[in-house]
């Protein structure tokens, strides 16, 4: 348990380049701790991290110059959860497609970046993404790149009307072409807090709750709570 | 489902993916590849860097859209590229191109003396420079997605790049400590549109990115301007002037990154070899000054 108060999440972006600043606001505005990550002493006590949008070509430079490598895949198999959106999906795919060597094989997934072409190619369009109820995403592409294939243990989030992938989930990470930070959109991050909160107690929403009076780690505690 | 392309989000969003990073002026596909390998978040493509147009002299014209191209196949990341300021007809050719974003700059020798691009009515986004507040919220007001303080290209030397953001800012902080009265007149003295003044002192921000160009060559000047309140760097002549490009490239990506580290601009300040020889701003005649360009 990292946090201070069970069940109030502290969440990390990492800021070595592109729009931290966007993300850090979007989790404030929905009552999320959250802090910039650039050393991976910045990693500690965090529930969970947004890798934001940005040049990838840069982030995974940065990543790599300062040992963010190991701390940050360390933390996704600790099962907190992680965010990417665009440059962020790129950094986490297992394959690149032309080229780039992986940076976080995190999701299993071949990604091909500027996959829509360049900056004039750019758009925004209404997305409908059924995990997130029936209002549609506002969804901004900025030079964005596709998912051209996903593992078995991939959840596909949102496809365009032309079948191609642009939200994915496999276990703890989630990933997006776009940017709902640019939006306005807390939805994404909303659901990473969830998971965060329930990283940081397992408790939370899991519906056995330790007695309020009752101290952990002693005889018959939380560990022999009856479901 | 709709799809809307060069909305005012991808225009001003391209820029904010670019924050926190390094923008390098590149004059061949090589200069190019080496900015990409250092971590830069975009390359300029021109002809010549400012120190050499300053030495130069003579007329300062948009590239040749061969070499632009030739830039823009040798990286992946955004290429942007110079019109002149007024210089409708570069745009719409640097737009043909497909380049990510154009540079209305006072670089180049200007075009038109009293009119700017109108900058809303291209797919492409804009950059422009500025001096001070008023200058920024005009260039906004003509459709600018991106601003940048001028500094004063060419010159190695970082005071007027300095200046200009500290007057930027300071305005800025200005505007927000004013009652919704006194906007109007603010407003009038910064000969700038209303609506943007309020809008900017309600947010406490230009409601487009922030760089600084113009002076910055070493890691340390980044990151003083970072520390000032910049959100990224421009680099023009800082970089391939020096004598180790690829590695002053690299030091700056960093100082960029951890501009508020003393330790690490320590660390990565050392042993970079020797800086672009600056000049002093006093041995420039006002004639040759960059930044009173543009209105």
């Amino acid at each position: 348990m990292s946090t201070a108060r069970a069940g109030a999440p502290r969440i990390g972006v990492l800021a070595v380049q592109g729009d931290f600043a966007e993300h850090l606001a979007t989790l404030r505005s929905i009552g999320v701790a959250a802090t910039e990550v650039r050393l991976p002493s910045d990693l500690d006590g965090i529930d969970g991290l947004i890798l934001p949008g940005g040049e990838s070509t840069a982030i995974r430079r940065l990543i790599d110059r300062w040992g963010l490598r190991e701390p940050i895949l360390e933390l996704a198999r600790s099962g907190a959860p992680l965010y990417g959106t665009c440059a962020g999906l790129i950094v986490m795919a297992r394959d690149i497609v032309d080229g780039d060597a992986t940076v976080l094989p995190l999701l299993d997934v071949a990604v091909r970046r500027n996959a829509f072409g360049r900056q004039l190619d750019s758009f925004e369009t209404e997305l409908l993404v059924p995990v997130l109820g029936d209002q549609p995403v506002h969804a901004v592409f900025i030079r964005a790149p596709i998912i051209e294939r996903t593992g078995p243990g991939v959840d596909v989030l949102a496809t365009l009307d032309d079948g191609r992938i642009v939200a994915v989930r496999e276990r703890n990470v989630i990933a997006t072409s776009f940017h709902p930070e640019l939006a306005g959109e807390t939805r994404f991050h909303r659901l990473l807090a969830t998971m965060a909160a329930e990283h940081a107690d397992p408790a939370e929403g899991a519906g056995r709750r330790r007695h309020p009076t009752r101290r952990t780690g002693s005889a018959g505690g939380a560990g022999s709570t009856a479901s | 489902m709709t799809v809307q392309t060069s909305t005012w989000a991808t225009k001003k969003g391209l820029a904010q993916m670019l924050k926190g990073g390094v923008i390098m002026d590149v004059v061949t596909p090589d200069h190019a590849k080496i900015a990409e390998d250092a971590g830069a978040v975009a390359v300029m493509a021109l002809e010549r860097v400012p120190a050499d147009i300053r030495a130069a002299g003579g007329v300062a014209r948009m590239s040749d859209p061969e070499m632009i191209l030739g830039i823009m196949d040798a990286v992946s990341i955004p290429v942007m590229a110079k019109a002149r300021i007024g210089h409708f007809v570069e745009a719409q050719i640097l737009e043909a191109l497909g380049v990510d974003y154009i540079d209305e700059s006072e670089v180049l020798t200007p075009a038109d003396e009293t009119n700017h691009i109108d900058k809303h009515g291209f797919k492409v986004p804009f950059v422009c420079g500025c001096r001070d507040l008023g200058e920024a919220l005009r260039r906004i007001n003509e459709g600018a997605a991106m601003i940048r303080t001028k500094g004063e290209a060419g010159t190695g030397n970082v005071v007027e790049a300095v200046r200009q953001l500290r007057n930027v800012l300071s305005e800025i902080r200005r505007l927000e400590g004013m009652r919704d009265d006194e906007l109007f007149v603010a407003a009038k003295e910064l000969q700038a549109p209303y609506d943007l003044v309020r809008d900017v002192a309600e947010h406490g921000r230009l409601p487009v990115v922030n760089f600084v160009a113009g002076g910055i060559s070493t890691p340390a000047d980044a990151a003083l301007v970072m520390q000032l309140g910049s959100e990224g760097v421009f680099v023009g002549s800082g970089i391939f002037k020096s004598e180790d490009p690829a590695r002053m490239a690299n030091a700056i990506v960093q100082a960029t990154t951890h501009f508020d580290d003393p330790k690490i601009l320590a660390e990565v300040s050392k042993g970079l070899g020797a800086p672009m020889r600056g000049l002093a701003l006093e041995q420039i005649p006002d004639a040759e000054r960059l930044a009173t360009r543009g209105w």
